[in-house]
């Protein structure tokens, strides 16, 4: 069954459209990531499912029900926000069970799910602190405890992971995934980071402009992306785009992963100079200025030594290229 | 070229800072050191701190037996509690609302209360007298309150609403998911993180409705309900004029307003430099 539908959904403010119809289909149990660059409305987006911006027309449905005019608490619904939100004049114990008091459940059923979540979370030290004693990742997990806490129907995440250093939002990332696996839970997830969206989702929203660009497993945008947005938006460093007709071919637009270009110093197709190299141990990433086809990324395993201003010739793998007409819409 | 030193830059701030101190209190010095002396000692030397000689508590006696000032004392303190009492509920709940929800006329609403800061209330003093007296409030601490309730309230909502601006949406947000209706969002999670935007817009309440004496001697001359800054005027006669009971008088009622504002200061520091060092 769809733990969320979504019909033709759009939403404005004043004359801007922010969100242009969008249509989609979250099953029970799936881990589904929106991602996009800034702007895009992905967050206003999750926003209106949860129930905080009203939908201008179309229809969102929970488990099958219309919530179109359902108030977010009556949703069955948990948010985790990117500044935490906690309540800063409530310990831990009480922001976690805030939610059920309004409920009306009595004193001892909270205490015995707070304490369920905290288990899970390993923040029983902290249930007695306020959330100014925590550090920010102590803080996000307690903001990801009192959702676990309502045992809701539906998960929101937004940009959980934006105010945490970079090994912190690892090691919440591998929490957030294991926490999905054990309460086999259905999450909505925004990032714009795509390595969040890659490691975490089943399934992943591409957004852009308020409008839906793909929806599909990581691996097969990867593999398979619709467009040239997609296809520079998943994978890290960014895919090349090369004009194909300087090369024979006969599309507008050839895009070749940085880890599928040839880079040589005697033989190639396209010559350029080495303008910058970043050597990461794992994998270097050499940079090259080309007359003909601009800035390109080269990535190669292992280290290799190639000196900035050097010249080098690069050749597309042609079979793991993908091609694009003029409008940027790939062609099969 | 000469580098000013840290140094210098500090001494030559603090400079400034004590001249302008010396220079705003200088009054208030001058009122307190004289209400403790003798009449013709105030006449003589005005700028002499009081010495055992010149001592005298008269001002004081005189003010305390005048049966009544206990009473002005009373009434200042009803009418400033309760007018601040109501200029930052109904401020802070306007302010909410204009900071808060998208609705039509949302700017003008908000322009339209600001109005009342550049407009000066007692502009209206003879229709507010008008209704005053057909509402049957003349004479009462409830028409006080009233006014001053209305004149605090455009400075109020200006500030207020620009303070809550601030307040996180996540936070409210995470209110409403929760369950929270509305009023408990306002009082439990935003009030308390505008604290200090409230303790100024008390102060900057406070004081002149403390020092007003234009409202209560118009709308409450009666003797049960002068205030304080009415009630120090009896002592200023056409002819003649006790000036060691004017001053005690004035010097009592620094107290209160001193207090008050010792409370807010605390508040009102971290107000006025929030958002400056971040």
């Amino acid at each position: 069954m769809a733990a969320l539908t979504l019909v033709n959904v759009t939403k404005s403010f004043g004359k801007t459209d922010v969100i242009k119809g969008v249509d989609l289909e979250v099953q029970t149990g799936e881990f589904c990531v929106f991602v996009g660059p800034s702007g895009c409305g992905k967050s206003t987006l999750l926003r209106m499912i949860a129930g905080l911006e009203d939908v201008s027309s179309g229809e969102v449905m929970i488990n099958g029900a219309r919530v179109n005019d359902v108030a977010p608490a009556k949703r069955e619904i948990a948010m985790v926000f990117q500044s935490y939100a906690l309540y800063p004049h409530l310990t831990v114990r009480d922001n976690m069970g805030l939610a059920l008091k309004q409920a009306g459940q009595s004193k001892a059923a909270v205490a015995k799910s707070v304490d369920h979540a905290a288990a899970m979370l390993a923040l029983e030290p902290l249930l007695a602190r306020r959330p100014s004693e925590l550090s920010g990742g102590q803080r996000q997990r307690v903001a990801i405890g009192r959702a676990i806490v309502r045992t809701p129907k539906l998960f929101l995440f937004d940009e959980p992971l934006s105010n945490l250093d970079a090994a912190l939002r690892v090691a919440t990332r591998i929490e957030i995934a294991k926490l999905h696996r054990d309460l086999d839970a259905t999450m909505i997830y925004v990032t714009h980071d795509q390595i969040e969206a890659m490691t975490l989702a089943d399934r992943i929203v591409v957004l852009r402009d308020g409008r839906v660009e793909q929806v599909g497993a990581p691996m097969d945008l990867y593999n398979d992306p619709d467009n040239t947005f997609v296809a520079g938006f998943i994978g890290s460093p960014m895919m090349n785009f090369l004009h194909a007709g300087a090369l024979g071919m006969r599309s507008a637009t050839m895009g070749v992963r940085p880890e599928h270009l040839a880079i040589s110093r005697t033989a190639g197709q396209i010559e350029g100079t080495v303008s910058h190299v970043e050597k990461l141990g794992g994998e270097t990433l050499v940079y090259i200025n080309t007359a003909t086809q601009g800035l390109l990324t080269v990535r190669l395993f292992g280290e290799h030594d190639y000196r900035v201003d050097e010249t080098v010739q690069l050749t597309p793998e042609a079979a793991r290229a993908f091609h694009f007409d003029a409008a940027g819409l790939r062609l099969r | 070229m000469a580098t000013r030193t840290p140094l210098s830059r500090s001494i030559a701030a603090h400079a400034v800072l004590i001249a302008y101190t010396v220079i705003a209190l200088f009054p208030v010095f001058v009122i307190v050191i004289n209400s403790f002396k003798s009449r013709r000692a105030i006449f003589a030397e005005p700028l002499a701190i009081p010495t055992p000689d010149t001592f005298d508590l008269v001002g004081y006696t005189t003010v305390l037996k005048q049966g009544d000032f206990f009473q002005y004392f009373q009434n200042s303190m009803v009418v400033t509690c309760g007018s601040l009492f109501f200029v930052l509920l109904f401020g802070a709940m306007a302010a909410f609302a204009l900071s808060e929800y998208r609705f039509r006329g949302n700017t003008l609403m908000g322009l339209y209360l600001a109005l009342g800061i550049m407009i000066p209330i007692r502009l209206g003093t003879v229709a507010i007298l008008q209704m005053m007296v057909a509402s049957g409030l003349v004479n009462t601490l409830t028409a006080l309150v009233l006014v001053y309730t209305a004149q605090g309230l455009p400075l109020a909502v200006f500030i207020l609403s620009e303070f809550m601006k601030q307040v996180s949406d996540d936070l409210k947000n995470a209110g409403r998911i929760d369950g929270l209706s509305e009023y408990r969002i306002f009082f439990t999670l935003v009030l308390p993180l505008v604290r200090p935007a409230m303790a100024t817009v008390a102060v900057f309440t406070m004081i002149p409705i403390w020092n007003d004496l234009w409202f209560p001697l118009i709308l409450a001359p009666a003797e049960e309900v002068k205030t304080i800054t009415l009630g120090s005027q009896v002592f200023i006669g056409q002819f003649v004029t006790n000036w060691n009971a004017v001053l005690a008088a004035l010097s009592l009622a620094i107290v209160p307003v001193l207090v008050l504002y010792l409370i807010f200061s605390r508040q009102l520091i971290r107000g006025i430099t929030a958002g400056a060092v971040k």
